[in-house]
């Protein structure tokens, strides 16, 4: 005799975040009367395009059970040798190109640390963090680069009115979550997450899966530089200080859970959005900066004791339930 | 007033005549009526159940029948429905293991959770230090008890030995310490000799026959109708998580209680067919380990089910680590079909068509919070990810399939492993392997802390198997499933194999000669 669960705890389970995100819409657009405005909506989406691109790499990194805290430091390395490419070569197109290829070689030397050298994620991707922020530091001799030209049409040029850092943004989002469910790798993400020597004991190239996961995680922060220092049409070594943090409350936010083997794009999305909603209409309403500091803090603590409470509940009412007792063998 | 008192004294004397059978032989615990859901299954139905003091009471069923539910009720793990608990005929409220402990009951668990950096003083002491009035630790006492334990209970190893440096058998072994060292009343034994040898279990009966003439009661769950037979004192089967009847060990035998457990008669339990038997496919020459094993020789042939006896600490789950991948091999030569292979890591031996099934399920086997679906299909990836996408229907033909042909129970593929029962999980893991194809299995304790039922399943897929063509290689530590299985048996001691043996000249005795050693066949000159 099985009880199946009924509908709305179904709906409940698998859509909690995206409930969380609709209700949020509808008491942000209550709360205040310009926060449906195209432009503020389109200025949202524009301030966390560059935070959440990371958030999708941090996403796939967690999931295997690793973190990458040089995010941001690696962004602003990438973007700052994209910027001076373009201003030697005049190409768009080689900017993009050094700046992808930055993010991808800190992120290889993050995997050789980790995987090969068997460092724990933490401490290995804190080095990088400070590394990446001294080359930068060091390759600019601490000055901003200023006066782009048409570099800036990456980050505040548009299509149509749908602005470019947002196409961007939403590639990614699919690209992230085709990956996720429908590659090998992607599987092999889960895997290594949720039991890593059980992987290893079932046939699953550890190594591969981790410098793969480093080297997209590289693809996505390098590609991140490029729209940051777009946006902000100047080559700030000293930029996107923090954002890893941004990313990874987006993540968790979202559901990737820390202990690994858990986690959805779909997910990261939303709490990105979620965090998006927050500081704007913060932000709208005129709340002190400090204080939203404070709020965004308690609000990840509140994420992450609700997703553990949520588990234990889950898992308190299956745990050895399931015992023999069949509705089909599906 | 006279009239009033005998008027009482009746009263009693007639409540007495009525209940006074259980009244005088001291009941320690008493179970009322218990139920307990989970959502979509009712695992406990009007449980009543009793244990008295001093006594072995062995709680038997299938996987999934309600008896590690009920276990963890009394441990405080769970809370029931409804119903009640006596402990020395008065109401208890169990909360928690803790105030479990406090009742005077323990628990050893099937699925054992430790912490492998813990040495084996911080495990035995968990929770149980002896501190000082300021909450310091004395852990000179730690130390010293420690040693005393182990001492008196002939191990080996340190108090200062890692967990993860331990095998499951010895970690088990720890725990059932552990119970001991607490001084409990009511000691629960969840498969306790799942994972020892079987000079470990004569040691623990003789100790739970110690605990017995204490007066400590052992209510003891197991799937071993021999060794039950050998130690209970009562036996109460449960099925569909009622209980269908409890019995003093007189009125029962073995074939009756297989029967109350499954509902019908098992007449061969081993579905063994003789096949016939084609050219090597495995040959280990020479393989030796820095310290663990030395000297292996052996070879498989089509068709067979080699099985590998011996002792705890023989050596044999590192042989079969190491010819899997798992572990590096320092020299020797292994052979498949006739070639000459170099097995470095797992994927080598996988790509050379051999796969091997861990002995420790939760940590090699399983990925717990991952789908049925995914685990099936975790060494076949190739299988359902070609041509950069996913093929859903594939993958879910494939799993559909499998987990009807082993009868696996589980409300649907996308369940989380970890809610599955230990037999299910272990038939999921066995789907892995087998949806992967290997001509060579390693099977190590394939049917541990599995029911009777399952059993039978895991057997017939094996034969199966073997049938196609394959060759099994099954390490074990009930001898029974390797007499009535295996085709030719190896038997290891101390690191190296002390003698083979075919099929008709299998005996228990003879096989524990060359386990303990006193027989060796295979000496080196």
């Amino acid at each position: 005799m099985i009880i199946e669960d009924g509908f709305w705890n179904t709906v409940k389970k698998k859509y909690s975040i995206y409930l969380v995100l609709i209700g949020l819409f509808i008491i942000c657009s209550m709360a205040n009367p310009n926060f449906l405005s195209v432009n503020n909506l389109t200025n949202i989406c524009r301030q966390l395009s560059v935070t959440t691109i990371l958030a999708f790499g941090a996403t796939m990194l967690i999931i295997s059970g690793m973190l990458d805290l040089s995010a941001g430091s690696v962004l602003a390395l990438s973007g700052v040798f994209a910027v001076t490419a373009f201003q030697s070569t005049g190409s768009l197109l080689v900017a993009i190109f050094i700046g992808i290829l930055t993010g991808v070689i800190c992120n290889v030397i993050n995997a050789v640390m980790i995987s090969t050298f068997k460092a724990p994620p933490f401490i290995a991707t804190l080095a990088m963090l400070a590394m990446a922020r001294g080359v930068a530091l060091l390759f600019t001799k601490g000055q901003n680069i200023l006066q782009l030209g048409d570099f800036v049409v990456l980050g505040q040029g548009s299509i149509g009115i749908i602005p470019i850092p947002i196409i961007f943004l939403i590639g990614i989002a699919i690209l992230t979550w085709y990956i996720l469910n429908h590659t090998r790798f992607g599987r092999s993400l889960y895997a290594v997450g949720g039991n890593e020597e059980a992987s290893i004991a079932s046939g699953i190239n550890v190594h591969k899966v981790k410098y793969t996961a480093f080297i997209i995680n590289g693809i996505f922060v390098g590609l991140a530089g490029v729209l940051f220092m777009s946006r902000v049409n100047a080559g700030l070594p000293n930029g996107a200080i923090n954002y890893e943090f941004t990313a990874l409350t987006a993540a968790i936010i979202g559901g990737t859970s820390f202990s690994g083997g858990v986690g959805t794009a779909g997910g990261t999305l939303a709490g990105a959005f979620i965090v998006g909603f927050l500081d704007n209409i913060m932000n709208l309403s005129n709340v002190d900066s400090y204080m939203q500091q404070i709020i965004r803090g308690a609000i990840i603590a509140l994420a992450v004791i609700y997703d553990i409470q949520a588990k234990n509940r889950r898992s308190n009412k299956i745990l050895g339930s399931i015992e023999d007792r069949t509705v089909d063998k599906k | 007033m006279i009239i009033k008192h005998k008027a009482i004294y009746s009263f009693v004397f007639a409540r007495n005549f009525f209940w006074g059978k259980e009244m005088e032989e001291n009941i320690k615990l008493r179970i009322s009526q218990i139920e307990k859901s989970f959502p979509g299954v009712k695992a406990l139905d009007k449980v009543d159940f009793t244990v008295k003091k001093g006594s072995v009471h062995v709680l038997c069923g299938e996987n999934g029948a309600g008896k590690s539910t009920l276990m963890k009720i009394i441990n405080g793990i769970y809370q029931p429905d409804s119903g009640q608990i006596y402990i020395d005929e008065k109401p208890v409220q169990i909360n928690n293991p803790m105030q479990a402990r406090k009742l005077g009951i323990s628990m050893i668990f099937q699925e054992m959770n430790y912490v492998p950096e813990m040495t084996v003083e911080e495990n035995i002491f968990l929770g149980n230090l002896p501190v000082n009035r300021f909450g310091k630790v004395n852990w000179k006492e730690v130390r010293r008890r420690t040693k005393e334990l182990l001492q008196v209970e002939n191990l080996s190893y340190s108090p200062t030995t890692l967990l993860k440096d331990l095998t499951v058998s010895d970690i088990q072994m720890l725990e059932i310490i552990k119970a001991i060292s607490y001084m409990s009343d009511i000691i629960i034994m969840d498969e306790p000799t799942s994972a020892i040898t079987l000079r470990e279990v004569d040691k623990l009966f003789a100790k739970i026959r110690e605990l017995k003439a204490r007066g400590v009661s052992i209510i003891y769950i197991s799937h071993k109708l021999d060794e039950i037979f050998q130690i209970a004192d009562e036996i109460t089967v449960f099925r569909d998580g009622k209980v269908v009847e409890s019995h003093p060990i007189e009125e029962l035998d073995m074939e009756k209680v297989i029967t109350l457990m499954v509902g019908r008669k098992l007449t061969n339990t081993y579905p063994k067919e003789q096949i016939e038997c084609g050219e090597d496919l495995l040959q280990v020459e020479n393989l030796n380990s820095t310290n663990v094993y030395h000297n292996i020789n052996f070879h498989l042939r089509k068709g067979e089910i080699l099985g590998f006896a011996g002792l705890m600490g023989a050596g044999r789950t590192e042989v079969m680590r190491s010819l899997f991948g798992l572990d590096p091999i320092v020299s020797g030569m292994i052979k498949i079909k006739g070639k000459k292979v170099t097995i470095k890591n797992v994927r080598q031996s996988i790509d050379n068509g051999m796969i091997m099934l861990s002995e420790d399920r939760r940590r090699y086997g399983i990925i717990p919070m991952r789908s049925v679906r995914e685990n099936v299909t975790l060494s076949s990836l190739g299988k359902v990810f070609y041509g950069f996408r996913l093929h859903k229907k594939v993958e879910e033909d494939i799993v559909s399939d499998l987990l009807k042909r082993m009868n696996v129970k589980t409300p649907s593929m996308e369940t989380p492993i970890a809610s599955l029962s230990g037999g299910n999980q272990q038939k999921v893991v066995l789907a892995k392997w087998v949806t992967r194809d290997a001509d060579i299995l390693i099977l190590d304790e394939p049917t541990r802390g599995i029911d009777v039922g399952a059993k039978f399943e895991i057997y017939k897929l094996i034969t199966n198997l073997v049938k196609e063509g394959r060759a099994v290689i099954m390490v074990s530590s009930e001898l029974p499933e390797l007499i009535g299985m295996c085709d030719r048996i190896y038997v290891m001691a101390k690191g190296t194999i002390t003698g083979e043996l075919d099929r008709e000249d299998f005996s228990q005795e003879l096989i524990m000669k060359y386990a303990t050693g006193i027989l060796n066949t295979k000496i080196v000159k």
